[in-house]
């Protein structure tokens, strides 16, 4: 019987009913008395300096307040870049400056020169265009290999070259060259895993206000973690202490990572507010979004696979050049070495792995964390090797799989992350359970008969999550403890509010995290009310990311409600004149074991308020309580995933025929809202390997700059998903046994769809081990031709 | 400058716009019904869907001035009188067809167009129907089952969940 309540109940969300009537309050619906608008005049050469910049006929343009240019903000912080890599000579990262406004030069189509406040937004466009600007083009540097030669041109005048660091991770030279030179057989694969644009339907929002009588500042923005924002802003850029700054992230329109940065618009609206003592705000264009949100992947890999005479995988080394755009986004320099290499192991006991990063700037749009960050970049190289080689050796793709898994937690991989639990074995059967693999030859000559190729491919994943131990990220280099916080505020008449630190753009926490409360305490969920997304309600928050809301937000919740939990049973002892370690808590009743004395949920609650028959030597009145979770050990969730595809050899389009996703999350809290994730990363993922792709031309034009052309999945071009979740190894170190399953989707897809296409093509005689992301039909029918 | 005067959600309005004034910008800020988004420029993402004399409308596409004399409904016309939500919006609810709830709108209302065409479509019918509707986060799975489902047929067949 499924549940109907509390953990595991698949619970309708509560947050549906404001987004299905129009009543959500996103940050652009939110319209201040006597706002201005801004609109940055950008750059539409990918490397120049500024030769003249004059505002002054656009400055009596009708109802322009202001134009800021980069002489304003002469004095300020730039932007700042939340983690520091440490490269294989132990020197730091090159870290290059990041102003608000560009100072003297431009690094990218879309960097910010001018920024014109004006009555109404038509009113901004129109002065920013009588801007007058001269500027001296330099060359772009647009691809990674040229722009690490000697003599390219240097996107930062002040650093040394292009190279951001050079970073080696893992197994010793000595020992990874010995696995190599020992191998019975070595498969080499040069991939690249294509830039994309996260693109969350919401285009990003900023209002600044400013409140004269107080000095406080507000920033309503579209954020997926509005304390590391107010962290960010308030002290590195613009000098404003938490206490006088609140940062408020409203509905937000989705984020898939590129709304955990702090961009520069924030600060300017924030700043502008305060200079102008008005408030200002800013609504990006879709075509704005494209040029400023950062981009993600845009990884360029050369990986090697050892393996022995027993098809044992023996060594991994890989290569990757790493595009940093033109600065260095919030979390950049994390994705390729952290969130990258220490995922190379895969679901595979391979004992000697080495992974070598070089990070280069370019003059392009930032790229940093999109869903899955680093780990989609590990495991799209890592399962298309293995199949490679199963090809090459005749093995089996899947057995192949299965003999190297690794079966024996914890387990320490050579790239420095311990597994606690997982049974790599167990979703690999799941998945083989959910497709029907004996009736594939009937659909493939079926296929053959229609003149079509029809493919299979699989691949296995596993992920870091629940990010992550502040001490260990600490040493890696990051800027933040990644902890989560929550407040569990009980009232006098039992219902309860948390202020969670994590921050829901999507996700559905207003409807699961009341479900754990309600598992806890035996109360409807009803009585549990969530509130996220303000600084000024909710202590402290390191945001929504890499799958950590319930496994680190959550956590933090459940150890403040225990808190509660506890301090609720000595006003219950009191009340029952029992001792404490009597009462037991069910069903919303506090008890005395063997007796049938019990008071209510309720009863102790007005209790805490209304004192008067109470421990007050003992405990104060009142019931709220906080904690801070920081995770011992990341979370590995894990799984296998299937895909079939049928290909057109005339035109070289791909169909994808079938999808089948078999994750372990560990324990779920609302099955339904867990399978909506995962539908949703494989969309993502797949539109990776059919559809998207941020391409910039020699010139550092972004080509794919609009729906036109960056091609976004629609419902036409994805088949319905199974997606299975029964096998459960749940985390062993968080209290809920939880993993996260926001990115897996986007991590699992891409592979087994890429091997699903290769599979097709050699079935049908076609010489073909590798093609690029996307499998455009172009592509495809081009590597059937060549 | 000019006036507009037309119907939305059966309550007359008026308004004195620019021409160039888009229908979604009108309904968004001239008359501060933010239900209807705008996710694109280039009239791509459906974010922005309106009925405009019972027909599905992108209202980025529609410059306010056209729509002088016109019936319009958008996404808070489209709950029952009484408040609770339509079959299709409760649809949406029961089958998770939405997640952050920005595309919603737009996806509410041309499902509504496709099901007053075509009152029992197949899974194919509404996948075609919804390409000039985005959504980033449901990978529509969903949202086709929730369509489906407001449609009175059963959502078996849509693959298990
Ligand atoms: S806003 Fe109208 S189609 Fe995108
Ligand atoms: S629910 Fe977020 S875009 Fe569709």
């Amino acid at each position: 019987m499924p549940k109907d309540h509390g953990i595991g109940a698949r619970n309708k969300r509560r947050e549906d009913v404001r987004f299905l009537t129009g009543t959500g309050n996103y940050t652009d619906d939110i319209n201040l008395a006597g706002q201005a608008y801004v609109h940055f005049l950008r750059s539409d050469v990918a490397h120049g300096r500024i030769k003249r910049l004059d505002t002054s006929v656009a400055l009596e343009m009708p109802g322009v307040v202001r134009i800021f240019t980069g002489a304003d903000f002469e004095g300020v912080g730039g932007i700042p870049c939340g983690w520091q890599v440490t490269d294989r000579h132990g020197n730091p990262m090159q870290e290059p400056a990041h102003p608000v406004l560009a100072q003297g030069k431009v690094r990218h189509v879309g960097d910010a020169i001018a920024a014109v406040v004006a009555e109404t937004p038509a009113q901004a466009r129109n002065a920013a265009e009588a801007i007058e600007l001269e500027m001296e083009d330099l060359p772009a540097v647009v691809d990674m290999k040229a722009a690490l030669a000697d003599g390219a041109p240097k996107v930062h005048d002040d650093l040394d070259s292009n190279l951001c660091y050079d970073w080696t991770f893992g197994s010793d030279d000595a020992t990874v060259q010995a696995a190599f030179d020992s191998a019975a057989h070595v498969t080499t694969l040069d991939l690249v895993n294509q830039r994309l644009v996260a693109n969350p339907m919401e285009p990003r929002v900023a209002v600044g206000d400013y409140n004269r009588a107080s000095d406080e500042s507000t920033l309503y923005t579209t954020s997926q973690n509005p304390h590391v924002i107010r962290l960010l802003m308030g002290a590195f850029v613009l000098g404003i202490p938490e206490h006088k700054l609140r940062v408020v992230a409203p509905d937000v329109g989705g984020g898939f990572g590129s709304k955990i940065f702090h961009y520069a618009e924030e600060a300017f609206c924030t700043f502008a507010a305060k200079a102008l003592k008005r408030p200002v705000k800013w609504t990006a264009s879709r075509s704005e979004a494209f040029i400023t949100d950062a981009h993600g992947r845009d990884h360029v890999t050369t990986i090697e696979l050892a393996l022995d005479a027993d098809n044992n995988f023996t060594g991994v080394r890989t290569h990757t050049m790493a595009n940093m755009g033109a600065y260095l986004s919030t979390f950049a320099p994390s994705v390729p070495t952290y969130l990258h290499g220490t995922l190379m192991a895969g679901n595979y006991k391979t004992p000697a792995i080495q992974v070598n990063v070089k990070a280069v700037f370019t003059t392009t749009v930032p790229v940093d964390a999109y869903r899955g960050a680093g780990r989609p970049e590990a495991t799209y190289q890592l399962e298309r090797v293995i199949d490679k080689a199963a090809r090459e050796l005749g093995a089996d793709p899947i057995a192949l799989r299965r003999q190297n898994f690794i079966t024996e937690f914890p387990y320490e991989t050579p790239v420095a992350v311990a597994y606690d639990t997982g049974d790599y074995t167990a979703t690999m059967d799941k998945l083989l359970e959910m497709v029907d693999r004996d009736g594939f030859e009937a659909r493939a000559a079926e296929s053959a008969r229609a003149g079509k190729l029809r493919g299979f491919g699989v691949n296995c994943y596993i992920e870091a999550c629940g990010i992550a131990p502040s001490a260990l990220v600490g040493q890696l280099g990051a800027r933040a403890g990644l902890y989560e916080s929550a407040t569990v505020r009980v009232n006098a008449t039992g219902g309860l509010v948390v202020m969670t630190g994590s921050h829901s753009h999507g996700q559905g926490h207003e409807t699961a995290f009341p479900q754990v409360i309600a598992e806890m305490i035996g109360i409807d969920e009803n009585m549990v009310e969530i509130v996220h997304g303000d600084t000024a309600k909710v202590p402290m928050g390191m945001g929504t990311y890499g799958s950590r809301s319930l496994a680190v937000g959550g956590s933090a919740m459940v150890r403040a409600t225990e808190k509660i939990i506890n301090k609720a049973k000595k006003i219950a002892a009191h009340l029952m004149e029992a001792s404490e370690g009597d009462i037991e808590l069910k069903d919303g009743q506090f008890s005395v074991a063997g007796t049938d004395k019990s008071v209510a949920w309720g009863d102790v609650t007005l209790a805490a308020y209304v004192p008067h028959n109470y421990p007050i030597e003992e405990i104060e009145p009142g019931l709220e309580e906080t904690a801070f979770y920081d995770p011992s050990n990341f979370t590995y969730p894990a799984g296998a995933y299937a895909c079939e595809v049928e290909v057109d050899p005339e035109t070289g389009k791909v169909e994808i025929c079938s999808f089948a996703a078999a994750d372990d999350f560990g324990n779920v809290v609302n099955p339904m809202i867990v399978e909506g994730q995962v539908h949703g990363g494989l969309a993502q993922g797949i539109g990776q390997a059919l559809l998207e792709a941020a391409v910039y031309d020699a010139d550092g034009q972004l080509l794919s700059a609009s729906y036109m052309d960056y091609a976004m999945p629609r419902a036409d071009d994805l088949p319905n998903f199974k997606v299975d979740h029964s096998c459960q190894t749940p985390c062993t170190h968080n209290p809920l046994g939880v993993k996260g399953c926001g990115e897996a989707g986007a991590i699992g897809s891409p592979p087994a769809v890429v091997n699903a296409v290769v599979d097709a093509l050699q079935r049908g005689g076609h010489d073909v081990t590798h093609i690029d992301m996307p499998l455009t039909p172009g592509r495809v029918w081009q590597a059937i031709n060549e | 400058m000019t006036d507009v005067t037309m119907t939305v959600n059966g309550k007359a309005v008026s308004g004195n716009i620019e021409g160039r004034t888009l229908l979604s910008d009108f309904i968004r800020e001239g008359l501060r019904l933010t239900g209807t988004h705008v996710g694109c420029d280039t009239s791509q993402c459906g974010a922005c869907v309106v009925h405009v004399d019972g027909k599905a409308v992108k209202s980025c596409t529609m410059l306010a001035a056209e729509a002088e004399g016109a019936d319009i409904t958008t996404i808070e016309g489209m709950a029952t009188p009484d408040g609770s939500l339509s079959v299709i919006q409760q649809a949406f609810q029961d089958h998770h067809g939405l997640q952050c709830g920005f595309c919603t709108p737009g996806m509410v209302m041309s499902a509504a167009a496709l099901l007053a065409e075509n009152p029992s479509p197949t899974e194919s019918e509404i996948r075609k129907y919804l390409e000039g509707n985005i959504c980033r986060c449901t990978g529509y799975h969903n949202i086709v089952k929730a369509i489906m489902a407001a449609s009175g047929q059963s959502v078996a067949g849509v693959a298990a969940e």
